[in-house]
């Protein structure tokens, strides 16, 4: 192999791809970085492919290839080593078990691995429909917060998938939220329904690098070998989907509600973050409504107490409810506004976080739900 | 009971003299942490009621024929003689020593009087073992217009005066370091490490000073070249977390800076709860281990749930045939008093820690982190309609009119081939909280 790619071009290609790449690689070519040139057909295309058996990347960089070829290398080094290099063209030749690095005056000498061991990269699954990449980006973020980090619970670390017509629904759970995000998009012909349970952290992973880019993003799926594809212009990802049932959630989303408050959501959110300095980790935050007035507090007399008082929009009747900080912040934060409406029924009952607009009305397509704390006595 | 640890000659100034002017004590602002162990305990209670034992070399320990040595006084310790020590063992290194059975009530009534002591300067003692506590004064300071070394003096009077006994006291701002303070005062005195001077005084000190570095973390820094804590604190932590792990290393980052995240925890002196089971025949049969740890776990929870308490961090002990023994753990989003879901973190780190192969000996699940379980609870996603704690409750009540074996799990009434079958010598090793570590 011997070609020659633009430094950004491959820095940020090989950055991408390593980023999937397990931290403790189970074998090690799995920590590898496949460059592959083709054939010997002048000016082409490069592949830059990383792949563990659970998530696949690929990227393709313009290259002058003046020989074909493929060869393996340790995918961390070469981020490390693209990152520092300097803005001139870079050469790769491969000479025996070794790849060379040329750009500038910086010339590195990397040993290779056996490419005949590296697992055969996943073929795109088949195409089911296309979004814009910063929507999705920011709606696939917008769920992911909710998923849960408890591996003994599988069905509950994914984001559910479910295309329906027009409508594609992402929602996830860890027990004690619930986010969800509703939005249209444009499926391909033919496709009507489906519903699978996509790993949260490699869907989010994939999403926001895809978002990043800002353009269309292709999504593809197929249920029977359980995996789902996403490309951008020049790159696909693909990963492994969970043999999970997701728990049966729409009939736990409340219908009606006693209270509602129109929160600030900057301000509400500083507070919180003021007065939960105090609880420790794991205990909660009380939300005191009253007519025009929320008191945040947290603490007791042991660990020192907090309290700050605002002024908010309060139907309903004088009511104590506790929060998990934490989970409280995760949802306001997602929000897409700056306002926001939570209502209840009862201190016990799961809370609704939605997004309002400019006029006070809900924003369709987002809903945080929300269990509270229940307090002893 | 601490582990000594010399002073190191340049840092006596931390040491306070008996009889001084406290005018000339080390700086104790922002010291809330008192870490108070009595010296050599069963022996010190002994030689009450043997006056004439004093200056000689005193061994409290069993008679068996594997007896260990529980205690040991300081001309005993001169000879080698340490606490744990096969008393063959220590029979050879100091024949000529007084030995001496042991009383166990008057130390359990020594015990909580001292106790009772540290509770009239404090609320907040969390009591370590039945010679050891940690004491948090930052709160007392104003209402005993004191501070806290001069309480670490007036509890070592009245210990003195009201027992006869003596104690060391550590001073500093958290609780490893008071620790390791109470450790070079040792015996009868008092080291106080002033706030500002606490990364000074732990950088010299070798890494088992730290808190959570035994000799196996010990020997993964050394290969890292690791030697004292500040080779420790002046790691990068990426480098920290290469050696000893992600969790480890972080915590071990912290420390080396003085940083203790722990508070002095009141309350339940049960920290944990767990129970054991030996197969009598070594099992490789996951199913069979994963069908053992719901029994312990069933028994785990109706135990935390009888006392009121409830934990967040779940482990697994496994013994294999080799007699390797490992305990993995795991932390749950919410503290829990039900099987169900103890189980379900149990068998999820038996799954991950076991190669299918490997026959396992013992298996063991506990519950750590206790607390009462009236505290304020997370509630979840459909908790209103019917939750497993309910459907536990409701056998706990079973089993308390009708006998254990009236309700169990459906996977454990049938009999499963070869392992189920079970004598009376395969009885786990213990209720639960019989090998609870709280004392």
């Amino acid at each position: 192999m011997k070609i020659r790619v633009e430094r950004d071009n491959l820095a940020d290609a090989v950055a991408w791809v390593a980023k999937s790449l397990p931290t403790r690689p189970s074998v090690p070519v799995l920590g590898g970085v496949l460059l592959d040139a083709g054939g010997d057909d002048g000016d082409g295309a490069l592949t830059v492919s990383g792949f563990d058996y659970e998530v696949s990347a690929t990227v393709s960089v313009s290259a002058t290839i003046a020989e074909g070829g493929k060869v393996l290398v340790s995918g961390r080094l070469l981020a490390d080593i693209t990152k520092a290099l300097p803005d001139q063209p870079v050469d790769i030749t491969v000479d025996g078990a070794r790849v060379g690095i040329t750009c500038g005056n910086a010339r590195f000498s990397l040993p290779t691995m056996p490419v005949e061991d590296y697992p055969q990269l996943p073929a795109q699954p088949q195409f089911v429909g296309e979004l814009d990449g910063h929507a999705f980006g920011e709606a696939v973020a917008q769920v992911a917060v909710a998923s849960g980090k408890d591996d003994t619970l599988p069905m509950l670390t994914g984001i559910r998938l479910e295309i329906s017509g027009e409508t594609l629904t992402m929602v996830a759970t860890d027990r004690f939220r619930l986010a969800l995000k509703e939005f249209t998009w444009k499926p391909a012909d033919g496709v009507t329904g489906a519903a699978v349970l996509v790993p949260a952290k490699n869907l989010a992973d994939a999403a926001r690098s895809l978002g990043a880019a800002g353009s269309t993003v292709r999504l593809g799926l197929s249920s029977g070998e359980g995996m789902l594809g996403l490309s951008g212009p020049d790159r696909h990802t693909t990963t492994r989907l969970l043999d999970a049932e997701f728990p049966p959630y729409r009939k736990l989303l409340p219908s009606q509600y006693t209270s509602r408050a129109v929160l600030d959501v900057p301000a509400v959110t500083e507070a919180i973050r003021r007065v939960s300095l105090v609880a420790e980790r794991g205990t909660q935050v009380r939300l005191e409504f009253t007519e025009g007035s929320l008191r945040l507090a947290a603490g007791g007399d042991d660990e020192g107490s907090a309290e700050e008082e605002l002024p908010v929009t309060y139907e309903g009747e004088p009511v104590v409810i506790a929060f998990n900080p934490n989970y409280l912040l995760d949802g306001l934060t997602a929000l897409p506004t700056d306002q926001a409406e939570l209502t209840f029924t009862t201190p016990n009952r799961p809370a609704l976080i939605k997004p309002l607009d400019d006029e006070g009305k809900v924003a369709a397509g987002y809903l945080y739900l929300l269990m509270p704390v229940r307090l002893p006595g | 009971m601490g582990r000594n640890t010399d002073l190191p000659a340049d840092r006596a100034r931390f040491r306070v003299a008996a009889g001084t002017d406290p005018a000339d004590w080390p700086d104790d602002t922002g010291c809330g942490v008192l870490h108070i162990d009595m010296d050599a305990f069963f022996a010190a209670v002994e030689l009450r009621s043997r006056p004439e034992l004093a200056g000689r070399p005193v061994i409290v320990a069993g008679s068996g024929a594997r007896s260990v040595v529980l205690s040991a006084n300081y001309p005993a310790r001169k000879f080698g003689v340490r606490s744990a020590m096969p008393v063959a063992q220590a029979r050879r290194l100091c024949p000529h020593a007084v030995y001496l059975p042991p009383s166990r009530e008057a130390y359990r009534e020594i015990s909580r009087a001292v106790m009772a002591l540290f509770h009239e300067f404090t609320p907040l003692v969390e009591q370590v073992s039945v010679d050891e506590a940690f004491l948090d004064v930052s709160g007392a300071l104003r209402r005993l217009r004191t501070t806290p070394a001069r309480i670490g003096a007036q509890i070592r009077a009245r210990v003195a005066a009201d027992h006869g006994i003596t104690c060391s006291v550590g001073v500093a701002p958290v609780k490893f370091v008071a620790k390791l303070a109470s450790g070079m005062a040792k015996p009868d005195g008092m080291v106080v490490v002033p706030a500002a001077e606490v990364v000074s005084f732990l950088r010299p000190l070798p890494v088992t000073a730290l808190w959570g570095v035994g000799d196996k973390t010990a020997r993964a820094l050394e290969r890292a070249g690791l030697h004292t804590v500040a080779d420790v604190a002046d790691a990068p932590v990426a480098r920290l977390k290469k050696a000893v792990g992600s969790a480890l290393g972080e915590h071990l980052h912290e420390l080396a800076h003085g940083r203790d995240p722990r508070r002095v925890e009141v309350g339940s002196p049960d920290k944990s709860l767990g129970a054991e089971h030996t197969f009598d025949v070594d099992q490789d049969d996951v199913e069979v281990v994963v069908r053992e740890l719901l029994r312990l776990a069933e028994r785990v929870a109706a135990g935390m749930r009888a006392k009121g308490l409830k934990g967040r961090t779940v482990s697994i002990k496994l013994r294999f045939a080799d007699f390797t023994t490992i305990t993995r753990a795991r932390t749950l989003p919410a503290p829990t008093d039900v099987a169900r879901e103890i189980h379900a973190a149990a068998s999820g780190l038996l799954r991950d820690n076991v190669p299918a192969s490997d026959a396992v000996r013992l298996v063991g699940v506990r519950v750590e982190g206790l607390t009462e379980s009236a505290v304020a609870e997370q509630l979840r996603l459909g908790d209103d309609g019917v939750r497993w704690r309910d459907v536990e409750v409701a056998a706990d009540a079973a089993r308390g009119k009708f006998g254990e074996t009236a309700v169990r799990p459906a996977s454990l009434l049938a009999p499963h081939g070869r392992s189920r079958a079970r004598s009376p010598g395969g009885k786990a090793a213990g209720r639960p909280g019989d090998s609870g570590a709280g004392t």
